[in-house]
Parts: C-alpha cells; sequence; structure tokens
C-alpha cells in the first residue's frame, strides 16, 4: 500500500522523504506546545544543534566518499581540551591555529591510513577512536580544564556571541554548510567525492586520484571538527575530558537521516543539515511536551529505522526485503 | 615423527596470530611484573574479561554472517537494570533468595528480546545491520534512562552481589560461566548446522539463499543469541557492583568489537572463529591487567589498544592480499 503509494507519489516525494517528515514533525510538535514555534525556541535549537552540525558536514562527505568516520567524537574530546588548555597558556591567537593544525594532523593520520593503506574505515577509525581518547587522558592527566578569565577573553564571541541577534555558533554553523554544499555540489573536488564513493574502481579508470581524494575527506572531517571545538570550547568556556563522547554516533545518526547512503556515492550536506535540525527538534520538542530528556533517544531509534527503512525500499521497489 | 609434533604447534600459531600475541604478552608482563605470574591474577584477568568476552562470542556468530551489533553496550545496561530492579518488586518480597530468579531470568529474555528486535529489523527491512544497530544503540540506551530514571539500582540481597565472589574449588564462578559459554559457542559454530549455516550465510549470502538455507531467521537466532549472551555479561557484572547503572556498559561494543577483529573474524562475513576471538579478548584483558600492574596510567591502554588494531589490521591486509574486502554496507 504505502509503497504503492510511493511509487505513484513518483520519485520525487519519495526523494524528499526527509523533508516530509521533518515537516509533519515540525507540525505535530507546533500542536503539541505552544511555545514550540516561537523564534526564541527556534534560534535555540539552531543554536544548539550547531556543534553536532558541523561535525555532521565533515562526516558527510566522509560517508560519501565511501567511508567512515567514528574517530570525530574522541577527536572534539582532543580538539576542545587543546584549545581550551593552551588558551590560558599562550592566549587564543596562538591556540587556535596550533589546535587547528593538530586535529588535522589526526585527519591525516586517518586519511593515510585508510586513502593511502587502504585499510578498512571502520575499524580504522574506531582505533583512532580509542587511541586518541587514551592521548587527551595523556596530555590532560585526566583533569578537566578550564578558561580562568571567562569574561576578558575575545575567544568568547564564536560560542557565545551574535551578529545582528543570530547567534555565531549558528553562524558559523551556516557559513561551513554552505561552503561545503557549494564545494559537494558545483566544484571539480565534489564530483570526484561522488565518483569515488559510487565506484571506486570506475574513479580510478577515470583518472580521478582516488587516494588522495579521501585523504582530503579526512582533512576536511578534521577542519569540521576543529571549527566545532572551537564554538565548543569558547561556549563552555572549559572542557571535560570526555566532552565528545558518543558525538560520533549521533553525528552518524543525523548524516543517516538526511539519506546520504553508507555505500557511499550519494547524499547532500543541505539533506545532512536537515537531519541534524530534526534530531534536535525532536530533542527540543519532546522536551516542551514534558517527556523525559532520554525519549528522544527513543524516538531517533525508530525514526532512522524508518527513514533507512523508506529509503532502500524504496529503492528495491518492494517494501520488505527479499531475503527468506 | 617428531618432526611433525615440531611443526603443528607452529602452523597453528600461524593461523591463529593473536595467540602468538597472547604469548608474547603473557611472557613479558611475566618478566615485567613480579605480581603477574601468580594464580590468583590469572582468575582476577579471566573474571575481568568475562565481561566482554561473554558479549564477544556472540559478536563472532554475528560478525561471521556479515552483520555487526552496536547496541550490545545498551542492552548489557538494561538487563542489569532489570536484574536488580526486579529482584526488589513487591509481589517478590516473601520469595527471599528465590526473588533473583525471575529478575535473572526477566532480565535475559529483555536481552534475547532486544535482539530479537534487531535481527526481526535486519530480516524484514533489509536496511543494514549496521544502521539497524546503530539506531538501537540510541534506542536501548535511552530506554534503560528512562526506566531507570536516571538514577542507579543498588542490589539488596547479598545473595546477589555475593554471587561474584563464589568460586568452585580454584576456579571463580563467573570464569566458570564464560569458559563453558565459549565451549558451547564454540561447539555450535564448529560441529551444528546451525555453525555451518553461519559462515555460508556470511561467505555468500546469494548461495545461501539457493542451498535453501532461510537467511532472515538464521540471522535473527544470531542476533538473539549475541542479545542473551549481552544480557547474561550485564547480570553478571551487575553481581560484582551488586548495582546497576544506567551508563553501565557504555563503549563496551568498541571493545568487543576490537576483541572479535583481533581475534581474526572478518568484518566482510564468511571467516573467523571462537578460538581467535578468545585469544583477541584474553590479548586484550592481559593487556589490561599487565598494564595495571606495572602502573602504567590506564590512559596508555588506550592509545595501545587503538594501534594494535590499526596494526593488526595493516598486517593482516599485507599478508592476506586475496581477502581483502571493503565493508559491506
Amino acid at each position: 500500500m504505502l509503497l504503492n503509494r510511493l511509487k505513484a507519489g513518483g520519485p520525487a516525494i519519495a526523494k524528499q522523504g526527509i523533508l516530509v517528515a521533518f515537516i509533519l514533525f515540525m507540525i505535530v510538535f507546533s500542536l503539541m506546545s505552544d511555545r514550540f514555534l516561537t523564534a526564541d525556541n527556534i534560534m535555540s535549537v539552531f543554536r544548539q544543534s550547531a556543534i553536532i552540525g558541523v561535525m555532521a558536514v565533515g562526516v558527510t562527505i566522509v560517508v560519501i566518499g565511501g567511508n567512515l568516520d567514528l574517530s570525530v567524537g574522541s577527536m572534539l574530546s582532543f580538539a576542545t581540551v587543546l584549545v581550551v588548555d593552551l588558551h590560558d597558556k599562550i592566549g587564543p591567537e596562538l591556540a587556535i591555529p596550533i589546535m587547528v593544525l593538530a586535529t588535522l594532523c589526526l585527519g591525516a593520520i586517518n586519511g593515510f591510513l585508510i586513502g593511502i593503506l587502504r585499510l578498512n574505515s571502520l575499524i580504522v577509525t574506531l582505533g583512532m577512536l580509542s587511541a586518541i581518547q587514551g592521548l587527551v587522558l595523556i596530555y590532560s592527566g585526566g583533569q578537566n580544564v578550564d578558561i580562568v578569565d571567562q569574561r576578558g577573553t575575545w575567544f568568547a564571541i564564536f560560542g557565545r556571541g551574535s551578529v545582528l541577534g543570530i547567534a555565531a555558533p549558528i553562524l558559523i554553523f551556516g557559513l561551513m554548510a554552505i561552503i561545503f554544499h557549494v564545494i559537494m555540489s558545483t566544484m571539480p573536488f565534489g564530483r570526484k567525492v561522488y565518483a569515488v564513493g559510487g565506484n571506486p574502481t570506475a574513479s580510478v579508470f577515470s583518472g580521478i586520484p582516488r587516494s588522495r581524494v579521501v585523504f582530503t575527506t579526512y582533512l576536511i572531517s578534521a577542519l569540521c571538527v576543529a571549527v566545532a571545538a572551537i564554538i565548543l570550547g569558547s561556549r563552555v568556556m572549559g572542557s571535560q575530558n570526555n566532552v565528545g563522547q558518543g558525538y560520533e554516533l549521533q553525528v552518524l545518526a543525523a548524516v543517516i537521516l538526511g539519506g546520504t547512503s553508507l555505500l557511499g556515492g550519494a547524499g547532500s550536506i543541505l539533506k545532512t543539515v536537515l537531519g541534524v535540525l530534526m534530531l534536535a527538534f525532536i530533542q527540543n520538542g519532546l522536551i516542551l511536551m514534558g517527556q523525559p530528556y532520554y525519549t528522544q533517544w527513543l524516538v531517533t531509534w525508530v525514526v532512522i529505522i524508518v527513514a533507512v527503512w523508506l529509503d532502500v525500499a524504496a529503492k528495491r521497489g518492494r517494501l520488505f526485503s527479499p531475503i527468506a | 615423527m617428531s618432526n611433525l609434533t615440531d611443526i603443528t604447534p607452529l602452523r597453528w600459531l600461524m593461523r591463529n596470530p593473536i595467540w602468538g600475541f597472547v604469548l608474547l604478552v603473557f611472557i613479558f608482563f611475566s618478566l615485567m611484573s613480579e605480581h603477574f605470574f601468580d594464580y590468583r591474577n590469572f582468575q582476577n584477568i579471566l573474571v575481568q574479561t568475562s565481561t566482554i568476552g561473554l558479549i564477544a562470542l556472540g559478536m563472532t556468530l554475528v560478525m561471521i554472517n556479515g552483520n555487526i551489533d552496536l547496541s550490545v553496550g545498551a542492552t548489557l545496561a538494561l538487563a542489569a537494570a532489570f536484574a536488580v530492579d526486579v529482584q526488589s518488586w513487591a509481589m517478590f518480597a516473601t520469595w527471599g533468595n528465590w526473588q533473583i530468579l525471575p529478575a535473572v531470568s526477566l532480565a535475559l529474555l529483555v536481552g534475547i528480546l532486544m535482539g530479537a528486535i534487531n535481527g526481526f529489523i535486519v530480516w524484514k527491512t533489509g536496511v543494514d545491520a549496521f544502521i539497524v544497530t546503530l539506531g538501537a544503540m540510541l534506542g536501548i540506551r535511552g530506554l534503560v534512562f528512562v526506566y531507570t530514571g536516571e538514577s542507579s539500582f543498588y542490589a539488596m540481597n547479598f545473595a546477589y552481589s555475593d554471587f561474584s565472589a563464589l568460586s568452585v574449588g580454584p576456579f571463580p564462578v563467573l570464569a566458570l560461566i564464560f569458559l563453558a559459554c565459549t565451549l558451547i559457542v564454540h561447539l555450535v559454530l564448529s560441529r551444528t548446522v546451525h555453525g555451518r549455516n553461519t559462515y555460508a550465510v556470511g561467505g555468500n549470502r546469494e548461495a545461501a539463499v539457493n542451498a535453501g538455507i532461510r537467511v532472515g531467521p538464521h540471522m535473527m537466532v544470531n542476533f538473539m543469541i549475541i542479545g542473551f549472551l549481552a544480557a547474561l555479561s550485564g547480570v553478571l557484572l551487575s553481581t560484582q557492583m551488586g548495582a546497576a547503572t544506567p551508563n553501565l556498559g557504555r563503549d563496551y561494543e568498541l571493545w568487543v568489537i576490537t576483541a572479535v577483529v583481533l581475534g581474526g573474524t572478518k568484518l566482510t562475513g564468511g571467516k573467523g572463529d571462537i578460538i581467535g576471538t578468545l585469544g583477541g579478548v584474553l590479548a586484550i584483558g592481559i593487556l589490561r591487567n599487565g598494564m595495571n600492574l606495572m602502573q602504567v596510567p590506564a590512559f596508555y591502554v588506550y592509545v595501545i589498544l587503538g594501534s594494535i588494531l590499526i596494526a593488526v589490521l595493516f598486517l593482516d591486509k599485507r599478508f592476506n592480499r586475496t581477502a581483502n574486502g571493503g565493508l559491506r554496507l
């Protein structure tokens, strides 16, 4: 039934499933709570989703290239602890570039192992998740770090500042999303990432430097983590040494919800943004409805599986899997 | 004749390099730490590894099938919460020590149910197990938090929290349970039709379907097995702690997958065995225990484990070029 309707409704609507679901959720939540659809609330949801959103931009590109990145959570802990710790030692103007460089180095290690040596990305980034978490703990000695002078530093603008009434994290998130969306959809590099993810062998025969493209996707992912760390560090003005724990999965959930195929070769940054916002609005809406905080995870469970299921079903033309 | 006996163990080691590694770290720590080579410490290692080890047994089956289960840590926490909480339900108040029985049974059933849900979704929707169990990992963890009200449960019955300290002769009960499960799963995998089918489904799903194997229910059974083992592991862990915290078992899926991959099981499916997994589990256990005894800060264990995992992957790729394949997603 549903599938017939999916087919009859044309692929156009099936392809926009996430958008439809997003609008449905928004309507339901605005009916259930009168505080949901207010400018204040929407702004605060945007602001809260900025950190996961920025990371999701990078991970989307990695996934489109046909790989996974589970190390972004640990990497966020690493980058945030580093930038917050260095802030008081050498000042923000040096701390930020050093942190970005260090994070890019971690991305380069990922890229080298997966792009150049062609190792399995799931296992490599799983190993890196563990290794980087260890590095953070060694670096911080297990201590949490924080910035002493929270009022007098210009570092605060990234997390707490605003331009024309729009909070800085939202602007940074929007900027990152637009830049990388343009790169992925109009520039040669973007085309190459889709090609490598879609069919690695064919891409090599077409003269695309597969290793270099994959390497670059991991650099971009690391860069996004570094930007997220600046927002997080600036907003909290301190950092626990496991602050990013579990982020990798929430990020991945948002990316999957956005319809990016884990097989690679398909997906879009803007849809990932929708996925991120949808998760954030679910969280926000459930809290406004007075549900316990963790109910959102239950809803996320259902939403992810239904979203991917409909996507898979539309592609194979049958609702249920043909395997006996 | 003597030639043969010389070569066979060597060949066996070549095929199971992880046991060579286990031997190596075992000798290393025996020499480096005076407290390591001690019977009581061996008991410790076995008890410590039993938690991750039990889940790793199930993960081996699921990964040979070509699937993966990321939700085991959450299932463990849910089962532990049930096992501790149900004991204090009013209807069992007069049961004395027997109140443990319905509690543990219910916990194990919940584990099987969670596995069944995962397996059923994988079977019916055809969505990849990675995504299904990633969702379940969040969802079941959410269930744990909602069920426990974000607080810990404490076991009031001392018979429950003393269970972990019991031993049969010289063997701690927890270690015995782990070893018994290892033996059973090993026999299932190597001697039964279900075990054969596990390899067949992972090796070539298409062919397995054509050979008349009901692939969907088969995979569901394996998910139920891992759900059961994760729940069992949660129950045993809660007896050790005398409590169940909602954050129990966080990141365990990563440790378990590390152990299984170290043991030589392929993510692409069709390859692997319990002997290797046992080696992988012991390698991690001995490393953690030995480094602890040498007073290396726990932080370094993460770095070393991560590096070993990547190194194993690299060596595996060098030596088994033909077996190379991407992640099946």
